[in-house]
């Protein structure tokens, strides 16, 4: 196990009109190779922009994102983004096996390449039918699915997840937790994964980061202790998974509290 | 089978009860101004010969097509350029509201000076016509971008062409061809009063020497023949539409179905 | 937010001010070019002429006439547009059927270029006001018709059907569910026709000789001034410019009690 993703001192603040507003303070974390890491905090604590931050779409105030040593100056191809807003993130105009493949033909891969690729990832999320489909034919659960999709068509070495199954009802979202669960058993890649929403951070990650509100740091590191094999029913019905959700719960509670003071800030 | 009748009848009844009102009405009529449609028809054919369609008429469309398409192709080029950079979009504006709405038929007379009153005058009327709808549209539909759309691209390192071609000018396109649908008819106008302008061949020309020459049954002969051709134009135009924006209407569809 | 607001603000400034350079930059250009020789005086004149030219244009009382003769045909044949066309539109609309039996019509008579009845309405009118305003009507009148219809089928159903389960007849219906759902529609129908009309108004004084600033141009091109020719031609702009900012002024009062202001119909 090595380091695969190291964020250091990463600092944004946003300069509007003589104005300036730190969303960033000082983020240190990194994430091992093949490791499923849960960012939580509290709702507009700067998550997006911190993960966009690492996957190079927005550019830092000060520090260093590196991806197996090198420093991230714009998106590597290396990383892969799913956004919350599947809806407007795959283009309406082309259909679903074109939305997986378009990245792949700007990493110029042959024909046949490109066509093994989209159709494994197609099969993995379970839509090996749907190539044909355009994505506003599908519901929104098989949206996103197609977008995790086309991440997975990449092949990254880390996959981010910014609030993928926020705009998604409970049952679809528990289905697309195991999903990619599923996935990140079976092909070994690393996630970074952003939720506002304790009992998935708590679900689905090996390690969950605290983030205080904003201007942001780590609040704290969790290590998830329960064991690998997990499902809806009896992992979340288990007492250490009440206690660990538990725990998360106060810690986002205090971040809010220490924020509330010097909140203006 | 039933209710393809039905639909058969709905789209034909009303015309063919216009007709008919037309036919009846004009029928031995003695008003110079307003021959019988009976006539009019009869001498169709006889005026609108081979000869004529390839010496009037094919030379209209054609200068229609270069100048649309001339006007098309700078329209989306420019537009796209003023819809992806602020600034530029910011120094050009006040200039593009005057030259979009000054009324297209007065930039013949200034053409005319330049190019004199052959064929370049009349295509280069067309496209200075026809461009600004289409440089508008473009310029809005390319600025419309949306952000997750164009932060996808971004992070799936879909940049420079393939970004213009397969994310930008493709979210863009239905305002593009608002912009295209509202050149098309300016196009027509500009072909038609061209041609009455300054003297040649042409639909335009034609139609107005049949008026001068009080051949009145001919001249409109060339009436129907130009709404003929303003009809055809236009739904080769939505064939063309539908096929390009299927996935748009498609969209449309479902989001109004389940708001 | 106040910050959002300064910025939007400050932002708003700095185009203006580049708007402005790029209005100078044009007016410069059309100065240098024919000034350096690059194109014949003869065909473009400088800016500085074309502004001479229009002073004196403005100081014409002629000129004035021929403007408030444009104004005539351009308001009055948008004025007959519009009342036909919403009151067509509504009718369609209501009667059972009608949509349907006339779609085919519209579909059909829509494209027709009006331009093409300027042989017979000089044959029946000549150069009278009569000839401009079938031309202008002709045209503008189905750009309102088509908005009414689109915004009229944009009325939620179950409005519509709880508007009949209430009992309300069709008058309080129009007026009442219909009317405001498709008022932004018409507004966009009235901007757009605006345009058009004022297109056609100019095109039938141009061609056809109708008085006004179309046959202003047509005389000042056929005697050669070609200064007073292009300062017509930046008048006549000028009243499509006030004619578009006004009708979208209009337009966004008549609306500001609207959730959103619609944009265009892709038709």
């Amino acid at each position: 196990m090595h380091a695969l993703l190291e964020i250091s001192g990463l600092r944004k603040a946003y300069e509007g009109s003589g104005r300036r507003t730190e969303a960033i303070r000082d983020l240190t974390f990194s994430v091992d190779a093949g490791e499923l890491v849960c960012l939580v905090g509290p709702s507009g604590c700067g998550k997006t922009t911190l993960l966009k931050c690492v996957g190079g779409l927005l550019a830092p105030t000060g520090g260093d994102v590196l991806l197996d040593g090198r420093r991230v100056g714009g998106p590597p191809p290396g990383m892969a983004f799913v956004f919350q807003e599947y809806g407007r993130s795959l283009f309406p105009w082309m259909r679903v096996g074109e939305n997986v493949e378009l990245p792949l033909r700007q990493k110029k891969l042959s024909k046949p390449r490109r066509r093994e690729l989209v159709s494994d990832a197609l099969e993995s999320v379970g839509l090996a039918d749907a190539a044909k489909a355009y994505p506003w034919q599908l519901s929104g659960g098989m949206q996103q699915r197609v977008a995790i999709a086309r991440a997975l068509a990449y092949e990254p070495e880390v996959l981010l997840m910014d609030e993928p199954f926020a705009a998604v009802d409970a049952q679809t979202r528990a289905d697309l937790e195991d999903l990619v669960r599923g996935l990140w058993q079976q092909r070994g890649i690393t996630i970074l994964f952003v939720t506002h929403d304790i009992d998935e951070a708590v679900y689905l990650g090996e390690r969950v980061l605290i983030l205080s509100a904003s201007p942001t740091v780590v609040q704290e590191q969790l290590k998830i202790d329960l064991p690998g094999e997990r499902d809806q029913l009896h992992t979340r019905a288990a007492p250490r998974f009440t206690e660990l959700r538990t725990h998360v719960y106060e810690q986002i509670q205090a971040a809010k509290r220490e924020a509330r003071p010097g909140g203006a800030g | 089978m039933k209710r393809a009748l039905a639909r058969l009848l709905f789209v034909l009844g009303l015309p063919a009860l216009l007709f008919t009102l037309w036919w009846v009405a004009s029928e031995g009529s003695t008003n110079v101004y307003w021959p019988s449609l009976r006539t009019i028809l009869r001498t169709f054919p006889d005026v609108w010969t081979g000869e004529r369609l390839r010496g009037d008429v094919l030379p209209s469309v054609l200068r229609l097509l270069g100048g649309y398409t001339a006007a098309a192709v700078v329209g989306v080029a420019l537009g796209a350029v003023i819809g992806s950079y602020r600034s530029v979009r910011a120094v050009c504006e006040p200039v593009l509201e005057f030259l979009r709405a000054l009324p297209p038929p007065v930039l013949i007379p200034v053409i005319m000076l330049f190019a004199g009153i052959g064929d370049t005058m009349r295509i280069v009327v067309i496209a200075s016509g026809c461009v600004w709808p289409i440089l508008l549209n473009t310029a809005e539909g390319v600025r419309a971008l949306d952000s997750v759309m164009s932060e996808t691209a971004r992070s799936y390192g879909i940049t420079g062409t393939a970004r213009l071609r397969r994310v930008v000018l493709r979210s863009a396109s239905p305002q593009i061809f608002a912009g295209l649908r509202q050149a098309l008819s300016i196009g027509i106008i500009l072909m038609v009063i061209s041609e009455m302008f300054a003297a040649g061949n042409g639909l335009g020309f034609t139609i107005v020497q049949f008026q001068r020459g009080f051949a009145i049954p001919d001249m409109w002969t060339g009436i129907l023949l130009l709404g003929l051709l303003g009809f055809l134009l236009s739904v080769l135009f939505q064939l063309v539409e539908r096929r390009v924006l299927g996935w748009y209407h498609g969209r449309r569809a479902v989001t109004r179905r389940s708001p | 937010m106040s910050g959002s607001r300064d910025h939007s603000r400050s932002r708003s400034r700095t185009n203006a001010a580049l708007g402005a350079a790029g209005l100078a930059g044009f007016l410069a250009l059309g100065e240098a070019v024919p000034r350096l020789g690059l194109v014949s005086e003869d065909y473009f004149p400088p800016t500085s002429r074309i502004a001479t030219a229009l002073g004196t244009e403005l100081g014409d009382h002629a000129f004035w006439t021929a403007l408030g003769d444009t104004l005539t045909g351009w308001a009055i044949g948008l004025a007959i547009a519009v009342g036909a066309g919403i009151v067509a539109g509504v009718v369609v609309s209501v009667v059972p059927y009608l949509r349907r039996a006339t779609a085919s019509t519209i579909e059909f008579l829509r494209p027709i270029p009006s331009v093409a009845l300027i042989p017979l309405v000089v044959l029946l009118y000549g150069a009278e006001l009569r000839s401009v305003l079938l031309l202008v009507v002709y045209a503008s009148f189905w750009q309102v018709l088509v908005q009414v219809l689109y915004g009229i089928q944009d009325v939620d159903p179950v409005a519509e059907e709880t508007a009949r389960s209430y009992g309300l007849g069709t008058w309080a219906r129009v007026r009442h569910v219909l009317w405001p759902t498709a008022l932004p529609y018409v507004m966009t129908g009235v901007r757009l026709a605006a345009a058009v009309a004022l297109v056609l108004a100019v095109t039938a004084e141009l061609v056809i000789g109708a008085p006004g600033l179309g046959a202003r141009i047509a005389v000042a091109q056929t005697s050669q001034a070609v200064p007073d020719m292009y300062a017509l031609v930046v008048a006549t702009g000028l009243l499509g410019l006030l004619i578009n900012v006004g009708a979208r002024t209009v337009e966004r009062r008549a609306l500001v009690w609207h959730q959103s202001v619609r944009g265009e119909v892709a038709l």
